[in-house]
């Protein structure tokens, strides 16, 4: 265990502040650019121009952009996310929960999912190209091509309304006990598993099947492991790295592009207040949620990189 | 496919294998696939504690007849017809469950490569006790106890701590030998070695197969020793079997296989096959003068190459030997420009070199060419040869169709080849053909010399006689001169007129081939001359115990 493998992570954690700093570059400009004026949009076409200079100024739009941003910059890292312009209320106390439910349903699925892909995953490489290999790719990209939205309504139909098991609306409020929660998101999180599932199955089918050409894999044959204990013991450490690759992709998917299967079940998290306030031109609040987006995937990447550092065996035992 | 339905006796053997048959799949480019037979007919048997020398030379099937041994066909070799009889039972009825039984138990396996066999994600210790946990035959401290007398038995550095270690952080001959001690870990009857010496130093391999010598006569155990060299496998060996195409040629013991042979295959083998050649004056101007030449890698942390000066005449030939990390071929790479050297200069044909490749003439690039070791990896697999020996002659002299095609014809005649093999693919040739290929490519260049960086080393002993014997001729022909760089010592008395030898960067003895190869030596080329193994039985402790200097690889 050296200074090295330190150094190595310290880089892609600043790697990591910086492009975070350059994706809020970019958030910032890319509102500034959006046509439209946001003390218009908030006063209405009736406002009078005095009323309309005053809000100007009230708001800061006065100031050159360098200026607007840092002061938004400032309050982001102080923990002021700013108003909201249509509600007036203040984003970070409403945004919040609903980052916690978000990131509530996102667990769950992953809880759900990431076991399940690797497993199956384990068993397609066992049983490769055999029938088990082929039912579980069958049914990984059948349920990737189908569109989230597709998956969401026929669970909907069949489970919901016709089998009554689950509730098709996802309520969820504070103070919910546990076990109602988890019942209200069954549905939800089913289509999420169903859409991450395939890419990751994939990955760890290839990675391992990859791994599997290699020498020592004859050596464990030819001590008398069995099949099974081959591919858990001896090739799957040796895949980790592009494994976590595709799950950290997909984890940072159950976050950010939960937006869809948010709206099809009414669940009140972070994917269906961006909808909300993207189609009410919320300036502040689509950069915030744009923002924690970023951050999410970028620091869901870093632990990617520094999972695969760490697998490593030549950079963890430096000569 | 006729299986005897005797019930198999043993008469004592431990190992015994009947008309053993196996067979593959081939699938040849833009033919139908056909099935091939890689060993036809063979039978061997091997008693409790000794050691049956499988010899012969690629695509002869020793590799294939041993993992047989184990039930086992590599990359979709299948057994189908004999016996392979084990300690009574035929393993080959006992189904994948019974092969699991025996593999790691009874028969243990060490292979070419260590460095590619462990597992790198690891600890050594913990592959070392793998196959004595799984089959139950030890508990793990026992094994690992056992684990530390094997790597104490086998002169490995800290025995007691090496297991704790990761694959990456040992040498390639500690390695192997580690291997060696994995396999007899479990303490099975029988260990099938797979050339483990094949991939090292000289001076390392010397080590190891000592170590492994020692460790079976101590543990009792009786081993297949595959190997391409004989003087190898005399040391080791009872008995040694020689294969050719799949099918048995001789079988007898050491002493008779290597002072009298009965074959015609085996005479061929056992005799020494060094080229009578006649070292050249070094008279007149040198073609190439490598001046106090220094060299380092990622900007200049280590140096690789310190401080060497070496000379080649026009149409002579400059051997240049030592063990791996030496810096031989990165003395190729420094004359060639791809590392332009820290210090020093590079005089060609009375004109200095640029360091680096890219201010280089194109004059500069045809008169100096290249030969690799890998042939079949430097030849473009999606071209015919006479597109790959063709390329040269349009890109140098502006050759195009039939005056292109004619030269590309005399130089397949020059290689010994011909016109038939135009149309071929790489995939299609022979080891030797593929270098011969390459050879042809160099020369189609015209060039005043040819960097040859280990160019015989991939190939079976008689091939590679063959590959000497056509470059030396060249030589005569083309008057073309060679940088030549081994760790064959045998190649460099068949070719050298004058030898550099190097150890760690620098060039310790250097001069005409009858001084450098004449007592007094120093002590590296003491140890190097001393470790070619020499077909005699018995020479291996008469090495050993006259070495004035360890090898570096310890």
């Amino acid at each position: 265990m050296g200074s090295s493998i330190a150094t190595l992570i310290a880089q892609r954690i600043a790697l990591g502040v910086v492009l975070l700093l350059a994706v809020s570059v970019l958030i910032f400009v890319g509102t500034q650019i959006l046509p439209g004026d946001v003390a218009q949009s908030i006063l209405g076409n009736q406002a009078t121009p005095e009323a309309l200079a005053n809000l100007r100024k009230e708001l800061g739009l006065n100031d050159p952009a360098v200026v607007r941003y840092f002061a938004w910059l400032g309050g982001v890292l102080t923990g002021d996310l700013g108003t909201a312009l249509t509600t007036r209320q203040d984003i970070a106390t409403t945004l919040m929960p609903r980052l916690w439910n978000t990131l509530f349903l996102a667990f769950w699925a992953a809880v759900v999912s990431v076991p399940l892909a690797i497993i199956l995953g384990l068993l397609a490489v066992r049983y490769r190209n055999g029938p088990i290999d082929k039912a579980i790719s069958g049914f990984a990209l059948a349920s990737t091509s189908l569109p989230e939205f597709f998956v969401g309504y026929l669970l909907i139909f069949f489970v919901a309304v016709k089998l009554q098991w689950f509730p098709s609306i996802s309520t969820v409020y504070d103070g919910m006990p546990l076990l109602d929660k988890l019942r209200a998101i069954v549905l939800p999180t089913t289509v999420l598993v169903l859409v991450v599932l395939a890419h990751m199955m994939r990955m760890t089918r290839a990675a391992i099947l990859n791994v599997m050409q290699s020498a020592y894999i004859e050596t464990a044959e030819l001590k008398g492991l069995s099949a099974f204990d081959i591919i858990r013991k001896h090739a799957f450490p040796n895949a980790i790295a592009p494994i976590v690759n595709v799950v950290m992709l997909n984890l940072a998917f159950l976050v950010v592009g939960v937006v869809v299967v948010e709206v099809i079940f009414v669940y009140p998290g972070l994917g269906q207040y961006l909808v909300d306030h993207v189609a009410k031109r919320d300036v502040p609040v689509v950069q915030a949620v744009g923002l924690i987006f970023a951050a999410v995937y970028i620091s869901l990447n870093i632990i990617a990189d520094i999972t695969a550092i760490l697998a490593n065996p030549r950079l963890r035992h430096p000569k | 496919m006729a299986r005897t339905q005797a019930k198999p006796t043993t008469d004592g053997a431990l190992l015994q294998i009947r008309n053993l048959r196996i067979e593959a799949t081939v699938y040849p480019p833009g033919e139908a696939p056909r099935d091939i037979t890689i060993v036809d007919d063979v039978s061997l048997k091997l008693e409790k504690g000794k050691v049956l020398g499988l010899i012969g030379e690629s695509g002869a099937g020793k590799s294939t007849i041993g993992l047989s041994a184990m039930g086992y066909g590599r990359g979709g070799v299948r057994i189908t017809g004999g016996e392979v009889i084990i300690n009574g039972r035929d393993i080959l009825k006992g189904g994948l469950r019974g092969l699991r039984r025996l593999r790691g138990r009874e028969v243990c396996y060490v292979a070419q490569s260590a460095a590619a066999a462990f597992n790198p994600a690891h600890k050594l210790m913990d592959q070392v006790v793998e196959a004595a946990l799984l089959h139950g035959t030890a508990s793990r401290a026992e094994a690992e106890k056992r684990a530390v007398n094997l790597f104490r038995k086998l002169s490995l550095p800290n025995p007691e701590t090496i297991g704790e270690r990761y694959p990456h952080q040992v040498s390639g001959g500690q390695l192997q030998r580690v291997m060696t001690a994995m396999a007899l870990c479990p303490e099975p009857d029988l260990i099938v070695f797979d050339e483990p010496t094949t991939a090292l130093d000289v001076t390392t391999q010397i080590d190891v197969l000592a170590a492994i010598k020692d460790a079976i006569q101590d543990t009792g155990v009786a081993a297949l020793y595959i190997t391409h060299d004989l003087a190898v496998v005399a040391q080791v060996s009872d008995e040694i079997m020689v294969l050719r195409n799949g099918k048995l040629v001789e079988w007898g013991d050491t002493q008779q296989i290597i002072t009298e042979p009965r074959r015609e295959y085996t005479n061929q083998l056992v005799s020494v096959h060094q080229i009578a050649h006649q070292e050249k004056e070094a008279v007149g101007e040198p073609l190439l003068k490598v001046e106090n030449v220094t060299a380092a890698y990622g900007g200049g942390m280590v140096d690789v190459l310190k401080n060497v000066s070496v000379e080649i005449r026009p149409g002579q030939t400059l051997a240049v030997v030592g063990e791996s990390g030496s810096g031989k071929s990165t003395l190729a790479r420094a004359i060639t420009g791809l590392l332009p050297p820290r210090q020093g200069s590079i005089t060609f044909d009375d004109r200095e070199l640029p360091a680096r490749l890219a201010s280089r003439t194109r004059d500069d690039l045809r008169e100096l060419q290249m030969i690799y070791q890998m042939a079949d990896v430097a030849m473009n697999p999606r071209q015919t040869v006479g597109t790959i020996i063709g390329r040269p002659l349009e890109f140098y002299f502006g050759m195009r169709g039939a005056e292109r095609d004619k030269r590309v014809g005399e130089l397949l005649e020059e290689i010994e080849m011909g016109t038939g093999f135009l149309d071929r693919y790489p995939a299609e040739l022979s080891g030797g053909q593929k270098q011969r290929v390459c050879i042809a490519r160099a020369l189609a260049a015209k060039p005043k010399l040819i960097i040859c960086d280990e160019v015989t080393s991939a190939l079976d002993p008689l091939v590679a006689n063959g590959i000497l014997k056509l470059l030396l001729n060249l030589q005569e022909i083309e008057h073309v001169a060679y940088l030549f760089i081994t760790h064959d010592l045998a190649t460099v008395k068949s070719i050298a007129d004058s030898i550099a030898v190097m150890y760690r960067g620098e060039v310790v003895r250097y001069g005409p081939k009858s001084q450098v190869l004449a007592p007094p030596f120093d002590d590296y080329t003491d140890l190097l001359l001393s470790s070619v193994p020499e077909m005699e039985v018995g020479w291996l402790e008469k090495a050993i115990a006259g070495r004035k200097m360890q090898s570096a690889g310890n």
